[in-house]
C-alpha cells in the first residue's frame, strides 16, 4: 500500500518534471516544421490541349483544378492558364458562359472571375515551352510570363490526348517525354524552381514522366503504359462527357482541402484507386529530395504565405506633391482646339496620293539591268562606245 | 485645321481633376428584343503627352494600366472592341456605338512617333495581357492604313493618315475572361452602382454582346482651350425575347440581368437610367423625369432615373423596372449593308457588297472600306459599282494591292448612293494555297475576312445640336455634331467565311510509307538479282536416318540415300 503510494507520488512528479522539457521540443518542432518547406511563392501552369467540342471534358478538367489553386490562395498573376479552345461561350454550349463539372449542373468550374492567359491557337508546344523556359519576346506581357525564381514551387497540370511518350496538341502537333524532360532540366539550370509538382491526365500518362532526370521533381499521371484513363460521366442536357475519372475525384479530395490543412502527398497518391478510376494512377518521388508525407498539399495547390510579426514601428514617407503648374505671367494667346470633321467629301475628293518613299531597287532589276548592260558592252565593245555616243 | 485665338489672363490651374459618369440606356426594339447600352465615362483633365512635364504619377478614377500604356507609345487615340454576334439593323436599328463581330482595334499616335510600326506591335502584345485576348495575332498580315476612314473623333490637329492603324481580328471569341478584366477597368469595379448588373452567365445569353474601351482628347469646356482625357467603356447587349424573355414582349431589370440595383456608385458625379418611351410601353416604376434628346437623326423621348437620389429606390432599396409595350413601329434605317461570296468550287468566287439608300429623295456620298487578307487575290480589274443596275462611277479610290504574307489588300471607294436605291459592290478573287505550315489546326472551318466598313454622314430628318454641354446624356455626345442636318453614322457588314483549298495533311506520312515501300522492294530485288548466286547446300539429314545409317556403317552394308 506504501509502495504503490510512493509509486504514485515518484511518477506525479517524473511527469511535472517531463511537461516543461516535452512543451520546449513540441515548440522546436513546430518552428523546424515552419522552415522545413523552403519555398516563399507558388505558381500553377495548367494547360488544356484540346480543340473541338467534344474534349468540353479536358477543359473542364483544367478549369476545375484551377478553381481548386485559386481558393487555396493563389492569385491570378501567377497562375498561368492555357486553354486550347472556347467551350463556355461556344455556340453549341445550351447554357453560356458555364463549364461544369458534376452533371446535372451542380457546380459552374468557369465562375465569374476567370483569368485566361494563352488561349485558342495561342496553345502551342512552342509557347508552351517558351513559357516554362522563360523564353519569351520581349514585348511579351506580365500575365503570360512565369517570372519564377529559384524559391518558387510550381504546379504544372497537363490534360488532353496522349499516347505512349507524347501529347498531343490541338490535333496538329505533339510534345514528346523527352523534350518535357528537357524543358525541366532547363528550369533547373536556370533556377526556376524551388520544387515541382507534375500532374498528367491523359491515356497512358506515366509515360511521359519516365524520363525525367533533373533533382526535386514529383509526377503524378492518371493512368500506367498500356492503359487508357476513362471520362467519367455524362450530361444529357449539354450532351458530353464533363470530365475525367482521375481529375473528378482530385477535385473531390481538393474539395476538402483548406489553406491550413495538414494533408500531405501520400494522400494525393491515393485519389481515385483502380476500383474507382479503371486504370492505375502512378507516381513517380524518387527524383523528390523531401518524404512525400512530409510535403503539405498547400504547399504546391495553396500559397500560404510564412508572416512574420514585428512589433517595431516604420515611418512612410510623405507623399510626393505633383508641383502646382504655372502658365507664365501676363496675357497669353491660347488657340481654341476643334473636333475633326468625320467625312470631309470635298477634302477627300482632291486628296493627293501620298509619296511612296523611294527604296533603292531589289535584287531582280538590278540583276536584269547588269545584264543588259553586258550584253550591250560585249557586242558593241567600249572602244566603239565613242562612235555611237 | 482651323484655329481661333482667343487672349486670356493666365492663372495658376490646381491639380488635375477628374469625375466619372455613367448610364444605362434601355431601348425596347420592334421586333420583341430589347436592348441595354450601358456606358462608363471618366473624364480627366490632365496629359499624358505634354513633354518637359512631370510624369503623370497619381491615378483616382483613371485605370493606371490604361495610363500608362497611353505615355509609354504616345497613343492619341484608341478605340477597342470585344462584340460576340452580328448587329441586324433591319430590325433593330442603328447600335449606339457600333463595332464588327470579333475583336477591332484602331488607334491613332502621337505626331511625335517616329516608329509607328514598332509603337503598334508593342501596344498590340500589352492590350493582349491587360484584356486576354489573343491581340497578339495582330501583326503586319492584317493591320491597314486607312487613307481616308477612320478620322480621330476627339481633338486632332494633324489628320496625316500615316499615324492611324486599323486592325480586325472576326475570329476572336468574347466570353468572361475578356468581361473580368473589363470590369476591373471601372472605378467601383463591379461592386456598387450599374456594374453590378453584368453577371456574365445573363450577358453572354443573348443574341449581341459588345464591349469597348474608346480614348480620346476632348474639350474640356465650352471655349475648348483645353484638352481632357476622356475614357469611354461601353458595353452593348440585345436581349432575345424568345431565348431569354419566353416570347413575352415583357421585361423587367431583374429578368435581364437576375440582378436589381441598389445604389449608385459613390465615386460617379451622376448615375442615370435612361428608358427610350417614343412608343408608349407601359412603366414601372414611373417618373416625372423626362427628356428629350436626338440621337441617330431621330428624335426620342426618356423616362429618367437619378440613382444618386435616394427616393429612386423606394422603400425597399432596391430598383427594378418593369417594362410591357405593344406597338411596334420602327423608323427604317436610311442606311444599311450586306455582304456574301458568290461562285462555287474551291478556286475563285466573287465578294458582293450591297448597300442600301431608303432615303425617299436625298441622295449621299458613303465611304467604303475593305480590307482583304493576301490570300484571297482581288482581281481589281473586275471590280464593278452598280446602282439602279446602271454603273456608278466613285469619285474616289484608293487601292493598295497585297504582298503576299506580308501585307492585306486595303479598298477604299467614295461612293455616291442615289436616292432610295441598291448599290452593288463586286470583285472577283481566286485563293490561294497556302504553305502547309500556315493552315490553323482546323482548317477545314475556314479563314475569317474581316467587316467592310462604311462610313456616312446620312441626312437627317430633325435638326441635330451641335452644342456641345457637359450635361448632354452619354450615349448622344459619342460622335462630335458639326452640321444640323446630317449625322455620322458607320456601318458594319457581316464577316465572310472563305474555304480555302486545304491539303491533307496525313499525306506526308503516307508518302513517306510508299516511298520507302517502293525503294525497299525496288532497289531490293534489283540488288538481288544482281548479286544473288545459289549453292547447292545438302541439308543434313533427320536423326532417325542419321542413326540407322551409323548402323549401316558399322555393319559395312551401303548407306541409305
Amino acid at each position: 500500500m506504501d509502495y504503490y503510494n510512493l509509486m504514485r507520488i515518484f511518477a506525479f512528479i517524473h511527469l511535472l518534471v517531463s511537461i516543461p522539457h516535452g512543451y520546449s521540443n513540441y515548440v522546436e518542432t513546430k518552428a523546424g516544421q515552419f522552415f522545413s518547406s523552403g519555398h516563399t511563392n507558388n505558381w500553377a501552369v495548367l494547360v488544356c490541349t484540346s480543340r473541338f467540342w467534344f474534349n468540353y471534358r479536358h477543359v473542364a478538367n483544367t478549369l476545375s483544378v484551377y478553381r481548386s489553386v485559386k481558393r487555396l490562395g493563389i492569385p491570378d498573376s501567377h497562375i498561368v492558364l492555357m486553354l486550347a479552345d472556347d467551350m463556355a461561350c461556344n455556340y453549341r454550349n445550351p447554357k453560356p458562359a458555364t463549364v461544369f463539372s458534376h452533371k446535372n449542373m451542380e457546380l459552374n468550374v468557369y465562375g465569374d472571375d476567370v483569368e485566361v492567359d494563352y488561349r485558342g491557337y495561342e496553345v502551342t508546344v512552342e509557347n508552351f515551352l517558351r513559357v516554362l523556359t522563360g523564353r519569351l519576346p520581349p514585348s511579351t506581357p506580365r500575365s503570360k510570363r512565369l517570372l519564377s525564381d529559384d524559391r518558387s514551387n510550381i504546379l504544372i497540370y497537363l490534360t488532353g490526348h496522349g499516347g505512349n511518350g507524347f501529347l498531343k496538341f490541338q490535333d496538329s502537333e505533339e510534345i514528346s517525354n523527352m523534350e518535357l524532360a528537357d524543358a525541366f532540366e532547363q528550369m533547373w539550370q536556370k533556377r526556376r524552381y524551388n520544387e515541382l509538382l507534375f500532374i498528367i491526365d491523359t491515356c497512358q500518362g506515366a509515360s511521359m514522366y519516365e524520363r525525367f532526370y533533373s533533382p526535386n521533381l514529383m509526377a503524378l499521371a492518371s493512368s500506367q503504359v498500356g492503359e487508357d484513363s476513362l471520362s467519367h460521366q455524362p450530361d444529357l442536357a449539354i450532351g458530353v462527357h464533363l470530365m475525367d475519372k482521375y481529375t473528378f475525384y482530385l477535385l473531390e479530395f481538393l474539395e476538402e482541402v483548406h489553406p491550413a490543412s495538414q494533408a500531405n502527398m501520400n494522400d494525393l497518391f491515393k485519389v481515385c484507386p483502380q476500383s474507382q478510376c479503371v486504370s492505375t494512377p502512378g507516381h513517380r518521388t524518387d527524383l523528390f529530395q523531401r518524404d512525400p508525407g512530409s510535403v503539405l498539399i498547400t504547399d504546391f495547390f495553396g500559397s500560404v504565405r510564412k508572416v512574420e510579426i514585428t512589433k517595431d514601428t516604420i515611418n512612410l514617407t510623405s507623399p510626393v506633391e505633383p508641383p502646382i503648374q504655372r502658365s507664365g505671367s501676363g496675357d497669353i494667346q491660347i488657340e481654341s482646339l476643334t473636333y475633326v470633321d468625320q467625312l470631309p467629301v470635298a477634302e477627300i475628293i482632291h486628296q493627293k496620293p501620298k509619296q511612296k518613299d523611294w527604296h533603292p531597287p531589289d535584287g531582280f532589276i538590278l540583276g536584269l539591268w547588269t545584264l543588259i548592260l553586258l550584253v550591250f558592252f560585249q557586242t558593241y565593245g567600249i572602244k566603239h562606245l565613242k562612235h555611237i555616243f | 485645321m482651323h484655329c481661333k485665338s482667343l487672349w486670356i489672363k493666365a492663372s495658376a490651374k490646381s491639380p488635375a481633376k477628374d469625375q466619372f459618369q455613367e448610364e444605362l440606356v434601355i431601348r425596347p426594339l420592334h421586333s420583341g428584343d430589347i436592348y441595354a447600352s450601358f456606358q462608363f465615362r471618366t473624364l480627366w483633365d490632365t496629359d499624358f503627352l505634354q513633354e518637359g512635364q512631370k510624369k503623370v504619377s497619381h491615378y483616382r478614377l483613371f485605370p493606371k494600366s490604361l495610363g500608362q500604356v497611353l505615355s509609354k507609345f504616345s497613343v492619341q487615340e484608341l478605340h477597342i472592341s470585344f462584340t460576340q454576334g452580328f448587329w441586324r439593323t433591319m430590325q433593330w436599328g442603328q447600335p449606339f456605338i457600333p463595332s464588327p463581330p470579333g475583336a477591332e482595334l484602331w488607334v491613332w499616335f502621337h505626331h511625335t512617333v517616329s516608329d509607328v510600326d514598332g509603337n503598334w506591335k508593342e501596344l498590340t502584345n500589352v492590350l493582349s495581357g491587360i484584356f486576354c485576348a489573343s491581340l497578339n495575332f495582330i501583326d503586319m498580315t492584317n493591320t491597314v492604313q486607312p487613307s481616308a476612314s477612320f478620322k480621330p473623333l476627339g481633338l486632332g490637329n494633324a489628320t496625316d493618315h500615316r499615324f492611324l492603324r486599323y486592325a480586325t481580328l472576326p475570329r476572336e471569341i468574347v466570353c468572361t475572361e475578356n468581361l473580368t478584366p473589363w470590369k476591373k477597368l471601372l472605378p467601383c469595379g463591379s461592386k456598387a452602382g450599374l456594374a453590378v448588373l453584368m453577371k456574365s452567365e445573363k450577358l453572354f445569353h443573348s443574341s449581341f454582346h459588345s464591349q469597348a474601351v474608346h480614348i480620346r482628347p476632348i474639350c474640356q469646356d465650352e471655349q475648348c482651350t483645353s484638352k481632357a482625357w476622356e475614357l469611354r467603356q461601353t458595353l452593348n447587349v440585345v436581349f432575345d425575347h424568345y431565348t431569354s424573355g419566353q416570347g413575352k414582349k415583357e421585361w423587367s431589370l431583374f429578368k435581364m440581368f437576375s440582378r436589381t440595383l441598389t445604389e449608385a456608385c459613390p465615386l460617379a458625379s451622376s448615375s442615370k437610367v435612361y428608358v427610350d418611351i417614343t412608343d408608349n410601353p407601359e412603366l414601372s416604376p414611373a417618373t416625372p423625369l423626362l427628356s428629350q434628346a436626338v440621337v441617330l437623326g431621330d428624335r426620342r423621348t426618356y423616362s429618367v432615373y437619378d440613382l444618386t437620389r435616394a427616393e429612386t429606390f423606394g422603400q425597399l432599396r432596391s430598383f427594378n423596372l418593369l417594362l410591357r409595350w405593344k406597338g411596334d413601329n420602327m423608323l427604317r434605317p436610311l442606311l444599311h449593308a450586306e455582304r456574301y461570296v458568290a461562285g462555287f468550287g474551291l478556286q475563285t468566287g466573287e465578294i458582293h457588297t450591297v448597300i442600301y439608300n431608303n432615303h425617299p429623295y436625298r441622295a449621299f456620298p458613303v465611304l467604303l472600306m475593305d480590307s482583304v487578307p493576301w490570300y484571297l487575290q482581288l482581281y481589281i480589274h473586275t471590280l464593278t459599282v452598280t446602282s439602279k443596275s446602271r454603273d456608278n462611277k466613285p469619285s474616289y479610290i484608293h487601292y493598295q494591292p497585297a504582298k503576299d504574307r506580308h501585307r492585306p489588300h486595303l479598298l477604299e471607294m467614295l461612293i455616291q448612293l442615289p436616292p432610295h436605291s441598291m448599290t452593288e459592290v463586286t470583285v472577283q478573287f481566286e485563293r490561294a494555297l497556302l504553305k502547309w505550315t500556315e493552315y490553323t489546326p482546323d482548317p477545314n472551318h475556314g479563314f475569317y475576312v474581316g467587316s467592310s466598313v462604311i462610313s456616312a454622314l446620312v441626312p437627317s430628318m430633325v435638326a441635330m445640336s451641335t452644342n456641345f454641354t457637359q450635361d448632354q446624356p452619354l450615349f448622344s455626345s459619342f460622335v462630335p455634331v458639326k452640321e444640323e442636318s446630317s449625322y455620322f453614322v458607320r456601318v458594319y457588314t457581316e464577316p465572310l467565311l472563305v474555304n480555302l483549298p486545304t491539303p491533307d495533311f496525313s499525306m506526308p506520312y503516307n508518302v513517306i510509307c510508299l516511298t520507302c515501300t517502293v525503294v525497299a522492294v525496288g532497289y531490293g530485288s534489283f540488288y538481288n538479282l544482281l548479286t544473288r548466286t545459289f549453292q547447292v547446300d545438302e541439308p543434313s539429314p533427320p536423326l532417325a536416318k542419321r542413326l540407322a545409317n551409323f548402323i549401316r556403317r558399322i555393319r559395312g552394308v551401303p548407306l541409305l540415300a
